[in-house]
């Protein structure tokens, strides 16, 4: 049985090991081994194709990761309080979100705006004064930044409101007797004890965010994240630099991953 | 401001940004599939079972999705059946977190770069070679049904695992030595007692692997070699490059029926057996 333990691990490890050993390899076959070298490195991360997708998945997977928290975690809160057909219709959302595929969310994103977005913008350049350009409103950061949101916010709102049941009512209800507004009661009272579920979902919406390739790929328009430039890199042959950039993904995932487990593992303990 | 004014204005937000994101662009789909495709692509608005009538056409992607996306499911469970047992059963309490840690995190990170090691392992350099040196020549690995399995299988053990491991986890340790006090064989109790109670487990396991592969791309797409397709390589196609928007709607929106059904008889067949067993549980 230990024995079998072992041959899984290995299985779920050597792959990954194996795309880091050949990130270091010198020659230019992604392989055959032949010899140690950082070049790699240095290539993709002077590559300047690689920096900008690498800033746009930053950029989108931070603001989306910071709004799904914020939002998630005020919706939670008030879900708290909401019973009835309400309650239901909003779980469903919820659980509809988490379960159908990316690629259907990512096409039906796609299509919903680029419809809406007909409608609005000759009606955005009717309204427009004469003379200035009329913005054009167009598929790229901003429907990646809100496609993510919406997916990550569920996985917020799904982590936050676990944390919420376990908290005692009678925290709250003791706060209140003590003349604390119900903001303060928020302030002082809720928001510390569910702080770490907070930051474990933002940690988590930001892994979520910086590694989607599936929702990107529809919803992206012309700008590159880098999961699409790895994609395309792939597509067009295997080289040592996609090596180089998938172990850095991985070690910063790798290290978000441990931030996130520490902090809940810590939430609880208190 | 009442209380009941302020948790709604806390949900709006979200609620809304739900509204916009995921309610109206789903609808969009659901309309668009009883639409027609314009000349030069996109949709042209009509009132027509056309795009439906026209699935056939897609047929292999289907077929493909629901022979291998089962198969997956299957193969993922059995070998993380016993992976989870040991973990949770026969594990050192203080070494239970560590190890189970150690099986999710690669599902946390890119399963992009996960495939793309199994291109390098699957190509022709990798294990083919490797099999090479000992006299076993030609054996073809990537872009066959073979490849798309062992990724799938790679990319999504560890959700299988997980919800094994919290329900043998749970299993009170009591049972198992009142069945052995009975004079039930190790292999009896296992079979008797821990599988049984175990099965709620692997039923959320199958449920979500299932789910998450029915609607698979990349994995079919890099280790399939464009010659074992899934249906999301399909609507990728159909969204992409033919921009075919009123028969891709119709794909999407039949994949979404078939998982909902396939998932819904799923859970009614489990929990069937689950009050199955209560009944024997009782007498």
């Amino acid at each position: 049985m230990r024995a079998y333990a072992i041959c899984v691990y290995l299985f779920l490890y050597t792959p990954i090991a194996i795309i880091a050993v050949f990130s270091f390899n010198a020659g230019r076959h992604a392989s055959q081994l032949q010899g140690f070298s950082m070049q790699w490195y240095g290539r993709a991360l002077k590559n300047p194709f690689v920096m900008e997708a690498l800033e746009t998945s930053l950029i989108v997977a931070l603001i989306s990761a910071t709004l799904a928290s914020i939002l998630g975690t005020l919706a939670a809160v008030g879900l708290q309080g909401i019973r009835g057909p309400a309650r239901a219709i909003f779980d469903a959302i919820i659980y509809v979100a988490v379960m159908i595929p990316g690629i259907v969310i990512g096409i039906a994103t796609l299509i919903a705006l680029v419809t809406v977005f007909g409608v609005l913008n000759p009606w955005l350049a009717a309204i427009w004064p004469e003379g200035a350009t009329p913005p054009a409103l167009s598929m790229g950061m901003g429907s990646l930044i809100a496609a993510h949101t919406m997916f990550t916010m569920a996985l917020v709102i799904i982590i936050v409101r676990a944390r919420l049941g376990t908290l005692e009512q009678a925290l709250g209800e003791a706060s209140a007797d003590l003349y604390a507004t119900p903001f303060g009661t928020f302030r002082q009272v809720t928001l510390p004890l569910i702080a770490p579920a907070v930051l474990a979902g933002f940690l988590l919406s930001f892994t979520f965010s910086f590694d989607d390739f599936i929702i990107a790929f529809f919803v992206a328009g012309s700008e590159t994240t880098l999961p699409i430039y790895v994609f395309s890199s792939i597509r067009r042959g295997v080289t040592p630099e996609i090596n180089a950039i998938g172990t850095m993904v991985m070690l910063a995932s790798l290290i978000l991953l441990i931030a996130a487990q520490l902090i809940l593992r810590r939430g609880d303990r208190k | 401001m009442t209380q009941r004014e302020r948790n709604w204005l806390l949900v709006a937000p979200a609620g809304a940004w739900f509204l916009v994101m995921l309610v109206l662009p789903l609808s969009v789909v659901f309309i668009f599939s009883f639409g027609e495709r314009g000349a030069a692509g996109g949709y042209v608005p009509a009132f027509t079972f056309e795009q439906y009538a026209n699935l056939p056409a897609r047929l292999t992607a289907f077929k493909n999705t629901m022979i291998l996306a089962p198969l997956g499911t299957l193969a993922a469970m059995l070998i993380a059946y016993p992976l989870a047992y040991q973990l949770a059963v026969r594990t050192d309490p203080k070494w239970k977190n560590i190890l189970l840690v150690l099986v999710i995190v690669p599902f946390w990170t890119s399963i992009l770069i996960r495939s793309y090691a199994w291109i390098f392992l699957l190509g022709g350099r990798g294990i083919p070679a490797l099999l090479g040196t000992f006299g076993i020549e030609g054996v073809r690995l990537i872009y066959t049904p073979f490849a798309v399995l062992i990724g799938i299988v790679y990319g999504y053990l560890p959700l299988m695992v997980f919800p094994i491991y919290v329900a043998l986890d749970r299993l009170d340790n009591r049972l198992l030595e009142a069945s052995s006090d009975l004079g039930a064989r190790p292999l009896a109790t296992f079979f008797k007692v821990t599988l049984p109670l175990s099965i709620p487990g692997v039923a959320t396991g199958c449920m979500l692997v299932f789910i998450l592969l029915m609607g698979e791309f990349l994995i079919p797409a890099l280790l399939g070699g464009g010659k074992v397709f899934f249906v999301g390589n399909a609507l990728v196609d159909l969204f992409l490059q033919s921009r075919n928007w009123a028969f891709g709607s119709a794909v999407a929106f039949t994949l979404i029926v078939i998982m909902l059904v396939t998932v819904t008889i799923y859970m009614r067949l489990i929990a069937r057996l689950q009050t199955g067993r209560d009944d024997v549980s009782v007498m």
